[in-house]
């Protein structure tokens, strides 16, 4: 593929990203420990990877882990897990750090909390500009107003100045994604990007993020619960419980899903028409989490 | 819509603002005239016994009791009172025989200088102990830290005085002893500002300078670690509340550095309830803490209300009481008002 010419050379790795028996676990209370994480495994190119699951289901955990912000109290450990051909396994703290946000971003679930409440949008766009690159803070206010404009907000200097709470849901997110992608990542982690959104404005927010992702040629991984939006905007899908990749189906062939779990949770889609009573559930077979 | 339109509401909403905080300062300080004048009029103490003694003969003391006014109806004792308090009179003192106003004026500046570096003292080194502790939860660092407030809390600030006294002035001689200044400089000094160090460095004397830091530094240090265990205690737990809020991953996910992340972001948000933490400390050290005054002889706030009330000297402990509540007042609004300034959330555009 050819990169936009305006953008910092793509690194030749393909795949970008790989993960092998990735696991993170937590001690529980009172002895022993929790796998949140249990063996998955994925490789990613410059593609759109959803991974959906219940709560509780390990998704957000892997986003994390491949971040390195997994709680200090969790252990993390994979058989590979490598980034542009860098082994995150055996990096630094700071070459860890350095990767977070320069060459691998996250977008957060909601705005009203993952957005500094006393700092304006303005400085935390700037902020995250001037840890990956040099440059003057004048210069880095230009270039912030842009990453503003390029998330379709119209009037970005007043923007610039606002704190988060004076701003919607919608323009918060687009703040954030302005925020997350100003270092011109390779790849994004949007964990459940849109579910604290109204419904109306998360088309928008995605229209937003898809328009970027495209553009700029970057790996995303789109973690969500909600199989719908996930069958829409990916290429491809993971299927996780408890912890594991039950099934892995590209996005246009989920009606061929065979995992039972994956077909339950098709099931549970409502259709337009059909008689929803009794509603259908989920069954759990104790066999699926072996 | 114009932008002088817009300065307008501004300005009136500004105004609206201030006349509403002034209606709340008058009312808090009616209330506060109110309870220090009742309280002192109900207690079983009476003032004209205090000035005569039980053994005057009884005209004697239905004159005193005139000239006091007390013979005239409680409203009109109360008006009398809170005119008077008005006009900075608040009688004069028993024990001392001086205006309360001019012992205030004599005694507060030693306080307010010991408990100021007191404060700077606690909140200069307990907000970055109670940061250092969250961060460090659990850690080694924490629990001596704990170790630290906790002693902080429980052992007696005299005993803690003495022993200071005892290592730092008697052992080593770094330090001043008790009383403000030594008595050889005591009386070449002309009174400004009542706060020696401030009086000292006017007048160009850096020799009494050094010495009246050097008799400060050590109870100020005192104070000042009562008030840490408090402040550090308390910042623990409101960055870790801070650290634990969805955006700091925001910022780790920005790849921020774990400083800016500690000091920047979360520390910015806790210095919200903190300020009015480290206000009200300062306000408990204004209020005279009789006991480390006591322990090093320091002619303060507190000493002069406890002598006062020992001695049944009401004017001197109404006057006290009344500044001591003004504090309260002053340190509570400057609180709000650095609220409003540090929360963008609290300020109304």
């Amino acid at each position: 593929m050819n990169a936009p010419p305006h953008l910092p050379s793509r690194s030749p790795y393909d795949p970008m990203l790989v993960v092998e028996d990735l696991r993170v676990s937590f001690p529980r209370r009172g002895g022993g420990r929790t796998e949140a994480v249990r063996g998955v495994s994925f490789t990613l190119g410059r593609e759109r990877l959803g991974i959906v699951g219940e709560s509780g289901s390990g998704k957000s955990q892997t986003g994390r882990a491949i971040l390195g912000l997994t709680a200090p109290e969790g252990r993390v450990s994979a058989r590979r897990l490598m980034f542009n051909g860098v082994d995150l396994m055996h990096c630094t703290p700071r070459e860890r750090r350095l990767l977070r946000g320069g060459r691998i971003a996250m977008v957060l679930q909601d705005p009203k909390y993952s957005l500094n409440p006393v700092m304006t949008i303005g400085d935390q766009i700037v902020e995250t500009l001037r840890a990956h690159t040099r440059m003057s803070f004048s210069e880095a206010r230009t270039r912030a107003m842009a990453a503003l404009e390029s998330v379709q907000i119209d009037d970005p200097k007043r923007v610039y100045t606002l704190y988060p709470h004076e701003v919607s849901g919608g323009m918060g997110q687009r703040a954030m994604i302005a925020m997350m992608l100003i270092a011109n990542p390779d790849l994004l982690i949007a964990d459940e990007p849109t579910s604290a959104l109204d419904v109306t404005v998360q088309l928008q927010v995605l229209a937003v993020l898809d328009a970027l992702v495209v553009e700029r040629g970057m790996g995303l991984i789109f973690i969500s619960h909600d199989l719908r939006l996930v069958s829409t905007f990916c290429d491809r899908i993971l299927v996780m419980y408890a912890g594991q990749v039950v099934e892995e189906v590209s996005a246009g062939r989920l009606a061929d899903a065979k995992h039972p779990y994956t077909r339950g949770l098709l099931n549970c889609v409502p259709k337009l028409g059909a008689s929803v009573h009794p509603l259908p559930t989920l069954d759990r077979l104790p066999e699926w989490a072996l | 819509m114009s932008t002088g339109g817009r300065g307008d509401v501004r300005l009136l909403r500004a105004s609206n603002a201030l006349g509403r905080f002034l209606v709340v300062i008058l009312l808090t300080y009616l209330g506060l005239l109110a309870v220090t004048f009742f309280i002192g009029r109900v207690i079983p103490i009476d003032p004209v016994l205090a000035i005569v003694g039980d053994r005057a003969p009884e005209h004697v003391i239905a004159r005193v009791r005139e000239e006091l006014g007390l013979n005239k109806p409680l409203w009109e004792q109360f008006y009398i009172y809170v005119s008077k308090v008005l006009q900075g009179d608040f009688g004069r003192s028993v024990l001392t025989s001086n205006p309360v106003m001019q012992d205030i004026r004599r005694t507060f500046p030693a306080t307010l200088e010991l408990a100021t570096l007191g404060i700077i003292i606690g909140a200069g080194i307990g907000v970055p102990l109670g940061v250092w502790a969250a961060v460090r939860r659990g850690r080694l660092v924490d629990q001596i830290i704990r170790i630290v407030g906790l002693v902080g809390y429980s052992v007696p600030i005299f005993w803690l005085g003495l022993m200071a006294l005892v290592v730092f002035y008697a052992r080593l001689g770094w330090v001043g002893g008790p009383g403000r200044i030594d008595v050889v400089y005591e009386y070449t000094l002309v009174p400004v500002t009542g706060l020696l160090l401030l009086d000292t460095a006017r007048a160009g004397e850096w020799e009494a300078f050094a010495n009246a830091l050097s008799h400060l530094i050590l109870p100020a240090s005192l104070l000042g670690y009562f008030a840490l265990a408090y402040i550090s205690r308390m910042t623990r737990s409101f960055m870790l509340n801070e650290l634990a809020q969805e955006y700091v991953v925001a910022a780790r996910a920005k790849g921020l550095s774990e400083s800016r992340i500690i000091w920047r972001h979360a520390l910015r948000n806790a210095m919200v309830p903190l300020v009015t933490v480290i206000a009200l400390s300062y306000a408990g050290l204004l209020e005279g803490s009789v006991l480390t005054e006591t322990v090093f002889s320091w002619p303060g706030l507190g000493l002069y209300i406890t002598n006062s009330l020992q001695n049944a000297d009401m004017n001197a402990v109404l006057g006290g009481t009344i500044i001591v509540g003004s504090i309260f007042i002053g340190l509570n609004l400057l609180s709000d008002l650095l609220y409003t300034l540090l929360d963008p959330r609290t300020r109304t555009r």
